[in-house]
């Protein structure tokens, strides 16, 4: 399984701060979004209303970033901290 | 890069507030003989005055705070010869006026101070996962992201400053 965490905005949007994932469905950090929506369709217009950030293992992840079984994912808006 | 992350660097989240004076002390003991040292604070503004933030709350990830902040200690020391850094950033609820974030960096010579604490505030801006939400009088808002801050880091990556 994939552990997928959401953060502020999202989080509150959503109304959910972690679901979990079939680790097969996830290869890549780029299918993150269009399986959610799979898994969630009333998810959709969040998750498709803006580019959210990836982290895969506490570090920022680009779309091509590799997603294995275990692995813990976060989902967010762009960072606003300082 | 090299994974370096010195016994002299701090780096630490938390709800209390701290104190700027034992920074600077703690930074001096850990630097030794150093020849400048460069403090950024950052502090909650009011931002307007007919609807003004009341109080700032910051929500963070907290598995992933620390490693980040962590890295870009690594990266600061890459780039510049340092002798320590300091970093503390709070989360939770803040009052306006409150300190929000403090950069320190200790270096022989100012250049490398001042351009490294300018980077680690620049990069930490974009990278670290803290999110800022204000309370002001006609609700609650999420802050969004400034493109400026996005341009100033790409700029570092480019080695343009």
């Amino acid at each position: 399984m994939i552990q997928v965490l959401f953060f502020a905005q999202l989080r509150e949007l959503l109304d959910c701060d972690s679901i979990e994932l079939p680790a097969q469905a996830v290869h890549v950090a780029g299918d993150l979004v269009p399986v959610l929506v799979t898994a969630r369709p009333h998810w959709a217009e969040v998750l498709q209303s803006k580019p959210w950030l990836v982290s895969v293992n506490q570090t920022m992840a680009k779309s091509t970033t590799g997603v294995n079984d275990g692995d813990e994912v976060a989902l967010f808006p762009p960072v606003t901290g300082g | 890069m090299m994974e370096r992350d010195a016994l002299q660097d701090l780096v630490q989240v938390q709800r209390d507030d701290f104190s700027v004076a034992e920074h600077y002390q703690r930074l001096q003991q850990a630097a030794g003989n150093t020849g400048a040292v460069v403090f950024f604070v950052g502090t909650v503004r009011a931002e307007s005055e007919t609807d003004p933030v009341l109080a700032l709350e910051l929500e963070h990830y907290p598995a992933m705070t620390e490693k980040s902040l962590r890295s870009l200690v690594v990266e600061a020391r890459s780039r510049w010869s340092l002798d320590a850094i300091t970093i503390v950033h709070r989360v939770g609820k803040l009052a306006v006026g409150q300190q929000i974030v403090l950069v320190a960096v200790s270096s022989r010579h100012r250049d490398e101070a001042f351009l490294s604490a300018r980077f680690l505030m620049d990069t930490l801006k974009t990278q670290a996962p803290f999110w800022k939400k204000e309370h002001r009088r006609s609700g609650a808002y999420w802050v969004a992201a400034r493109e400026q801050d996005d341009a100033a880091v790409a700029e570092w990556r480019q080695g343009n400053r």
